[in-house]
């Protein structure tokens, strides 16, 4: 308990800090009061008014739960559906598992200061809930598990904190679609998320950001990948937002260790994405990607990168790919950090424009120039994601199919 | 029938082809030859429609239809279709995907890219990675899919390896409906009346002339059409004269 008052004390210290990156927010625009939702069993997701599983879809999350290992639901601050369907995969709400699993202090705020920012602070202070997954030593799950952060309440600061624990030689697929209802235009979205993957365990996490025009977003996330371990990290957003900042990290401390990070952004006109990817190669063997599809259609988009190379032999490479289709701002970030003699990291950046020579390329084989244009941009944004299950990738595809009309 | 009238064409602000005249029937195949540089790839751009090879006289009339200033995807809809030479890459589609664009999903693709050696990049990025031969096969396979009435080769056989010059060749003359029949299926004066498609090669060593019979050769030397005639015969003037022998034509043509 004396961790405990420990946190509290650093983030009552922080809870006006802010943030490097990204405008700052202020907090107190928002309401972070605790909003009631009753529960809902399995048979109840399926009988959400259809506009709603609308947009679960969109986000990724499935409220039928077909292909799916496990669902958390979380519907402003309230936990509204939590359940697993496979073997050795756990998912728990955070604030029952600090209550009832002594374990999980053990990975609480391990990785993310507590003290880093507001937002952090305010998650300490103020926490609705989150989710725990952990998958048990050599599970190896066949579904993705799902979990959805969703916002009903025009106005509402929602504070998430979430554990995310492969044990040795495991696998886990998370999907995390983040989405509000169609009715809400403002609200702050503050997610802490740690990861911890251990000795060989792989794990992928793909997030889908479906959010409303006015909303802020600040997702906090760091993760740890020990030796022969394998981190894929995947960020889809499509839709508007007003502000998004991220920069999430991961350390890899164990030899062999890999993270790769792959986002597909599109920013619309009055949206802000800055977002990035961090990765330590703190040992021997370790190999990092950090790969970036960006496109302006009159949004401002930041995208960073950094990678720091700390032991000789580790390799890396950064690459952001922007589009520029109807104004806005494209900032391309990479930054290579070698810290000793031979590692080896390199970077390619490319901010531009379609490229007139393949719009008429794929005119002379019957596409009329919106078409054409449409397959240039589609093609853009896929990227071939290694060691991702087909059900992922496939999710990925649809967001991108489906907001393929408001690119245009 | 394309009939190509007193066509000039301009790229930026340099003139690069100046009048340009050819007629090619249904059924037949032209072959284009020049030195490098002398527009030969400009000409079949502008047929195409490319909008930076603007036309700033003559016209381009195809099945009847003034096309001079018709955009590039209607040009294909109306059944012209070209094999590049430099196609640019694009990154993301598969190349799969874009021959199910050209064959708007009727055709099956695998048994042609087999028939093409093609197969093993189906699914890799549209011209990704590839050398030059087997981007003609790529090209190839497109327009095959595609099935064109009128088709302009820009070198189809330049970059392709022994191994598959031959493949390359029945490719085009399948294409052009100059395939070898085999004997006593039809009268071969028949199978010839009833050809409707057209073709315009651009050719350097000529290869292509012992898989495909052409109905006619040009010169394009600076811009111009300088000689006309029997294809293997300018061949043959080319290559014991080289296009010297054209710049006395085209002097005396200017």
């Amino acid at each position: 308990m004396r961790d405990e008052s420990e946190l509290i004390k650093r983030a009552t210290k922080a809870i006006h800090k802010k943030a490097p990156f990204g405008k700052d927010v202020h907090l107190e625009d928002f309401d972070a009061a605790t909003v009631v939702h009753s529960y809902l069993a399995d048979a109840d997701l399926c009988e959400l008014p259809e506009t709603e599983q609308e947009r679960l879809l969109l986000a990724g999350v499935d409220p039928a739960q077909e292909k799916r290992g496990g669902t958390y639901f979380q519907k402003d601050t309230a936990v509204v559906h939590c359940s697993m369907k496979e073997e050795g995969i756990e998912v728990i709400p955070i604030r029952q598992a600090l209550e009832h699993h002594e374990w999980v202090r053990d990975y609480y705020w391990k990785l993310v200061s507590v003290d880093a920012d507001k937002y952090t602070a305010a998650a300490k202070l103020n926490l609705h809930d989150g989710y725990v997954i952990r998958a048990r030593p050599g599970v190896k799950s066949i579904y993705p598990v799902q979990a959805c952060l969703f916002i009903e309440k025009e106005g509402l600061q929602q504070n998430v904190h979430n554990i995310v624990i492969a044990e040795e030689d495991s696998e886990l697929h998370i999907i995390t679609g983040c989405t509000t209802a169609a009715h809400v235009k403002t609200g702050l979205h503050v997610g802490v998320s740690e990861f911890f993957i251990k000795k060989n365990a792989k794990v992928s996490f793909t997030m889908i950001h479906n959010w409303a025009d006015d909303m802020l977003v600040r997702p906090r996330s760091v993760a740890v990948v020990e030796e022969g371990g394998l981190y894929l990290n995947n960020y889809v957003s499509m839709k508007p937002v007003r502000s998004m900042q991220m920069y999430p990290t991961t350390h890899l401390l164990g030899p062999n260790a890999t993270a790769r990070y792959y986002s597909i952004v599109v920013s619309s006109p009055g949206s802000e994405h800055d977002v990035g990817g961090r990765v330590h190669l703190s040992a021997e063997g370790t190999r990092a990607e950090i790969v970036s599809r960006v496109i302006s259609n009159g949004g401002d988009i930041i995208s960073r990168g950094h990678m720091i190379g700390e032991v000789p032999g580790v390799k890396g490479h950064l690459e952001c790919r922007g589009l520029l289709l109807n104004g806005g701002l494209i900032k391309a970030i990479p930054e290579l950090e070698g810290r000793v003699d031979g590692v080896e990291m390199s970077h390619e950046a490319a901010v531009g424009k379609i490229a007139q020579e393949e719009i008429s390329y794929l005119m002379s084989r019957g596409l009329n120039e919106d078409e054409a244009t449409s397959t240039i941009v589609r093609g853009f944004l896929s990227v071939d994601i290694e060691g991702l299950p087909d059900e992922l990738k496939g999710e990925i595809d649809r967001a991108i199919e489906a907001s393929d009309r408001d690119v245009m | 029938m394309l009939l190509v009238e007193d066509l000039a064409v301009e790229v930026g602000d340099r003139l690069i082809l100046k009048h340009i005249d050819l007629e090619i029937k249904p059924g037949e195949t032209h072959i284009l030859f020049g030195p490098n540089g002398s527009g030969k790839t400009s000409l079949l751009m502008a047929i195409m429609g490319y909008p930076n090879y603007r036309i700033t006289a003559g016209r381009i009339i195809f099945r009847s239809v003034d096309i001079t200033h018709l955009p590039i995807d209607e040009r294909a809809k109306m059944g012209i279709g070209m094999s590049y030479q430099r196609p640019p890459t694009i990154h993301g589609l598969k190349t799969r995907q874009l021959v199910q664009i050209c064959a708007k999903g009727g055709d099956d693709i695998e048994e042609m890219a087999a028939r093409l050696n093609v197969d093993k990049f189906l699914d890799r990025d549209v011209n990704a990675g590839l050398s030059g031969g087997e981007i003609k096969r790529s090209e190839l396979l497109q327009l095959m899919a595609q099935n064109p009435d009128l088709l302009l080769f820009d070198e189809p056989e330049s970059g392709v390896d022994l191994e598959n010059i031959a493949l390359v060749g029945e490719a085009i003359a399948t294409l052009l409906e100059k395939e070898k029949m085999p004997r006593n299926t039809r009268p071969m004066a028949e199978a010839k009346r009833d050809r409707t498609k057209m073709g315009l090669i651009i050719t350097h060593t000529g290869f292509i002339l012992d898989y495909v019979p052409a109905d006619k050769g040009y010169v394009l030397y600076d811009g111009v059409l300088s000689c006309s005639g029997n294809p293997s015969e300018i061949l043959n003037w080319i290559s014991d004269c080289g296009y010297e022998e054209c710049a006395r034509c085209a002097m005396k043509a200017n």
